[in-house]
């Protein structure tokens, strides 16, 4: 928090003219440098700073590729092969690209379950997470038009079936999906702004961002105890965890590295490198992976709801519901105890939520026949049911295990040890 | 290296830490230049652009005392078939008389055929004088419209602002009325 930081000291007159005018130089510091940070901040509270470093990533590659690609239904597939094959480092810079889209949700659905498990949503964090929840959604938008731009045939069809999504909407939505295209079917006019919002929404998450990271350094991290912490058991952001989240750096672009130099299509489709064709649609369209447990509940509806929701309809509704029920989140969890190493039920049903997830993106890869229908249902009531109904109740009936003062204190009369600082 | 006490001996040149630190920034600088380089050098012209790079005129179609403009590299090329007296005009200019002091025979590789690159040299516009009907300027070549810049029948800057010659490209005669430029 900003008034526990020591002062900076502005040894050069340069330097001391131009703060005097223009405070950036105090504003690095106070938020890079002296930042008070927990002591105990474990490596899963990396994430944060490498979804950042992902965003940047992707801007700059994004940025240069624009440079090359031709958002034209005549020349888009072909602009992409051309980038790959006749544009110096193109192949490095696409791969970069799209892997980097899979790096960034699997550092950012890491980051989310981090938050879940040590509590980091509650009070005073709730816009914090809330604001989290809009880059998510707006990371989906993002990646969802990115997708679309190589209009292969994954790309046409994905765009087909998520615009068709709308439709459902009762009375207007026919003329929205109209509107979406701009014209009767995913056409050049879909594509051209498809490849013109890919290119807006980047900027836009990067100022949702900004109020994120206001929201963070309001009230400092949150940490693996969960509880709040006095300055004793706080350090200056600056070596400590610059040099953490360095470290952390390395090891995540050895994984990306990794990925695209031996594998740069592993996580893609063979099919999008078929030229989009209105006229066939592939046998098995899947979404990407980090979009297939959402498609699972998409599917998972397959039945009407209360007699007055049709099916289509309520499979849309819980997929946007999966992502909007987050929103709420900081209210629906009644506990007052932040940390899960303090609340042992609430562990066994975050791990239970976490295979949940991996079940529900199973079943969102394969087609739905046979067994997978039911085990989607069943998948898809257990992920609503553990935040509409088991977080309120849990809150109010689990006893939590004894929570520390402070990381130096132990929780004294009970025989517990000190929690260690890791 | 650290002894069981765990301070760091003195070696010649420094200590172990120094050189740790040496290393890490080193694989730095050299890490975030790999990761440079691709994003500048994919403006470069690609392979495509590249594999574009040469063009063939056939020079049959081309009478006595006229000339051309071809497109070579997204430039134009004049390509001007020289009278008797225009090359006579070329050759006997003094070389003295020259800004940019080149004789008309190392511009040329059949005094018939003139071959340049058609873009000004002072500020690249496109000099007048190719087609039929155009000024050529005060020495019977081309003049260039903006600035004013005379070009001699050799395409040597007589008078103007321009600092050279327009350029002679590369080229070679395939045979004696086809040439490939570049």
């Amino acid at each position: 928090m900003a008034s526990d930081v020591e002062p900076l000291v502005l040894k050069s007159p340069t330097l001391r003219w131009i703060e005097h005018r223009l405070p950036i130089i105090g504003f690095g510091y106070r938020h890079l440098v002296a930042y008070q940070t927990p002591r105990n901040l474990n490596y899963w509270w990396n994430f944060g700073s490498l979804a950042g470093i992902c965003l940047m990533l992707q801007i700059v590659t994004g940025v240069v590729l624009a440079m090359h690609y031709t958002p034209h239904v005549a020349h888009a597939f072909d602009s992409v092969e051309h980038i790959m094959r006749d544009v110096n480092w193109g192949w490095l810079l696409r791969y970069a690209h799209a892997n980097g889209a899979s790096m960034f949700f699997l550092v950012v659905y890491i980051h989310i379950f981090r938050g879940l498990y040590y509590g980091s949503y509650k009070a005073p964090r709730e816009l914090l997470w809330m604001l989290g929840v809009v880059i998510l959604f707006l990371m989906m938008a993002t990646a969802f038009m990115g997708y679309v731009l190589p209009w292969g045939q994954m790309s046409f069809w994905a765009a087909t079936v998520i615009t068709n999504l709308f439709s459902a909407i009762p009375l207007v939505g026919e003329s929205i999906v109209t509107w979406l295209w701009g014209g009767f079917s995913v056409d050049n006019p879909t594509l051209q702004r498809f490849f013109s919002l890919h290119y807006l929404l980047p900027f836009v998450i990067v100022g949702v961002v900004f109020l994120h990271l206001v929201a963070l350094h309001t009230h400092g991290s949150n940490n693996p105890v969960g509880i709040d912490l006095t300055k004793k058991d706080k350090i200056p952001f600056h070596p400590y965890y610059t040099v953490k989240d360095m470290f952390g750096l390395a090891v995540f672009l050895l994984v990306f590295a990794g990925f695209v130099f031996f594998a740069p299509n592993v996580l893609g489709h063979p099919d999008n490198y078929i030229p989009a064709n209105p006229l066939v649609t592939p046998p098995h369209i899947v979404p990407e992976w980090y979009f297939l447990p959402f498609y699972a509940i998409l599917r998972a509806i397959t039945f009407d709801i209360f007699w007055i929701i049709p099916a289509k309809l309520g499979g849309v509704i819980a997929m946007f519901a999966a992502v909007g029920v987050l929103f709420f989140l900081p209210w629906l969890d009644t506990s007052k105890v932040r940390s899960a190493r303090y609340r042992p039920i609430y562990r066994i049903f975050f791990w239970l939520l976490v295979v949940d997830c991996f079940i529900l993106g199973y079943v969102g890869a394969h087609p739905p026949e046979g067994f997978l229908v039911t085990l989607g249902l069943i998948a898809t009531i257990w992920y609503f049911a553990h935040f509409l109904i088991i977080l309120p109740i849990l809150g109010k009936l689990e006893r939590p295990l004894p929570v520390p003062e402070s990381l130096s204190t132990p929780v004294l009369g009970r025989g517990m040890a000190p929690a260690p600082a890791e | 290296m650290a002894d069981a006490t765990g301070t760091v001996q003195q070696g010649e040149g420094g200590k172990r830490r120094d050189f740790l630190e040496l290393v890490t920034w080193s694989t730095v600088a050299v890490g975030t230049a790999a990761m440079v380089w691709p994003l500048i050098h994919q403006m470069n012209p690609s392979a495509d652009v590249l594999a574009l790079a040469s063009t063939e005129v056939d020079l049959s179609k081309i009478p006595e005392g006229s000339a051309i403009k071809v497109m070579w590299r997204g430039k134009p090329v004049f390509v001007r078939h020289r009278t008797a007296e225009e090359i006579a005009a070329a050759e006997a200019v003094p070389l003295a008389e020259l800004r940019d002091p080149e004789p008309d025979s190392a511009r040329v590789k059949k005094p018939e055929w003139l071959i340049m690159v058609g873009v000004c040299t002072h500020l690249g516009c496109i000099p007048l004088g190719t087609a039929a009907g155009e000024p050529k300027g005060e020495y019977g070549g081309w003049f260039c419209p903006c600035h004013g810049s005379h070009y001699d029948t050799s395409g040597r800057i007589r008078k103007g602002p321009a600092p050279t010659n327009l350029p002679v490209p590369p080229y070679t005669f395939l045979s004696d009325t086809l040439v490939r430029i570049g």
